[in-house]
């Protein structure tokens, strides 16, 4: 068993967001997440992500506890990936040679550039300050700073939200390849394309799941 | 040496400064007479205070007694410092921590270089300008840090969701934090002569120190408060930074 949540639940002085969650998930599954807004999907990823911290139950990852693990690796393999990301420091570069940083490794530029290749972005982006790209841009570049070092699981939290149709579909041949290479997908989404070609459908109504197939 | 003689009757006389002031407030309805008045009221207090005790301190001359003094400009500095820290957790002990090793280095330093003579006329008033350096420039860190960990907080999470460790998610807000700390002690030291003639050097030129030994002072000082807020800004900011974050490494 990759995750075990049992009987997970969060909440925030003041409000209850996420109550009484109980699922597995096995290696190498891909699993749509939907449900209305504000029902804590997004809270559920991360949790997963060890972003956020479970206020009772306990989700076990390769059947031991989260906080077995030191964060850092945790986070590096169990990969998690923003809605609307921000990107930071000045540059694309300076994003996508953070995860080489992280390992103590030297930046390669090649495998950037293929990178950014692989979601239809120019090689030419790597210089481009931040502030210069589309919203549809920056999301492109924050997943493939999760996937430069390929982790095992990954965690979409609406990534595909704001591009166009051709690349969504770029996308989605990605995340489908790595996925059947052994990847693990956890996706959040609101698209209906996406939720009528789920493998495996969970949809969270007011913080509780409401159909585990 | 003694033309110094600013009287009780020349001091009165020279309050007509503070009503100019306080006529310019009145007139362009700026609304701090308040405060200004509090402030002239506070430094004639204080100062007249700190004038009997440091000539007590002077006169008895002790150890014990020196360091007093300068425990007590410490800790004052720290509690200023904390009130800059605007909620970051432990600032007072960061701050005391940050002012406490940056005084006491520098002082030490300066004694054993036969710079300053450890005697409560030297100390005390070196302590009292390494501290207030020291306090402005962690206040400024503090201030940096919060806005960056206000504005940047998504930039921040997501190098934590990569897999950073504290200091790699924060080495580039840190960094800023000290730059902002130090950058008015850097700033004075590039202008220093040409714009203004400090504290300690005019206080020598005005009791009739040659100007040219009065300079080597004030270098010395340059040095010293370079020394002293690098010092304290780095503890500050290194000491502080964890605070934003909770033991699951996630943000506060």
């Amino acid at each position: 068993m990759l995750f075990s949540l049992d009987h997970v639940g969060y909440r925030t002085p003041d409000r209850e967001i996420l109550t009484d969650i109980s699922f597995n998930v096995d290696a190498g599954e891909y699993i749509t997440i939907s449900g209305p807004s504000g029902s804590g999907k997004s809270t559920l990823l991360r949790l997963l992500a060890t972003l956020l911290t479970p206020t009772s139950g306990q989700i076990t990852y390769h059947d031991q506890p989260q906080s077995s693990y030191p964060k850092t690796t945790y986070r590096q393999a169990v990969s998690y990936c923003f809605q609307q990301p921000s990107l930071f420091g000045d540059t694309v570069q300076d994003n996508l040679a953070f995860p080489f940083e992280l390992r103590n490794q030297p930046f390669d530029a090649a495998k950037a550039q293929a990178a950014l290749a692989q979601v239809d972005l120019p090689t030419s982006m790597l210089t481009k300050p931040i502030t210069e790209l589309s919203g549809g841009e920056k999301q492109r570049v924050a997943l493939i700073r999760n996937l430069l070092f390929e982790p095992d699981v990954i965690l979409l939290d609406e990534v595909t939200t704001g591009l166009d149709a051709a690349t969504k579909t770029i996308v989605h041949e990605l995340i489908e390849g790595l996925n059947q290479k052994g990847l693990t997908v956890l996706a959040v989404t609101h698209d209906e394309t996406e939720i009528n070609v789920a493998h495996r459908l969970l949809t969270i109504t007011a913080g509780r799941l409401e159909a585990a197939q | 040496m003694n033309n110094l003689i600013v009287s009780p009757t020349a001091l009165a006389f020279a309050v007509i400064l503070v009503l100019i002031a306080l006529a310019v407030n009145f007139k362009e309805h700026i609304g701090l007479e308040k405060d200004m008045l509090i402030g002239v009221v506070r430094a004639v207090i204080q100062l007249t205070v700190v004038g009997y005790v440091l000539t007590y301190i002077i006169r008895v001359d002790r150890v014990w007694l020196t360091l007093l003094m300068v425990a007590i400009i410490i800790f004052n500095a720290a509690l200023n410092a904390r009130k800059r820290a605007a909620g970051i957790p432990h600032a007072f002990v960061i701050s005391l921590l940050a002012i406490s090793v940056a005084t006491l280095t520098t002082i030490v330093l300066l004694v054993v270089a036969h710079a300053v003579k450890f005697t409560p006329s030297q100390i005390v008033p070196i302590s009292g300008m390494i501290a207030s350096n020291a306090m402005v420039a962690i206040g400024l860190c503090y201030r940096s840090l919060n806005a960056s960990f206000h504005d940047q907080r998504q930039g921040l999470l997501e190098r934590l969701a990569l897999g950073a460790d504290l200091k790699q998610a924060t080495m580039p807000i840190v960094r800023v934090a000290i730059k902002t700390g130090m950058a008015p002690t850097i700033d004075s030291a590039k202008t220093v002569g040409l714009v203004s003639l400090p504290g300690m050097m005019s206080g020598l030129i005005f009791a009739g120190i040659d100007p040219t030994k009065a300079i080597m002072y004030q270098i010395m000082v340059t040095f010293m408060l370079l020394a002293a807020t690098s010092i304290s800004s780095v503890i500050a900011c290194y000491r502080a930074y964890p605070q934003f974050y909770n033991e699951d490494l996630q943000l506060r």
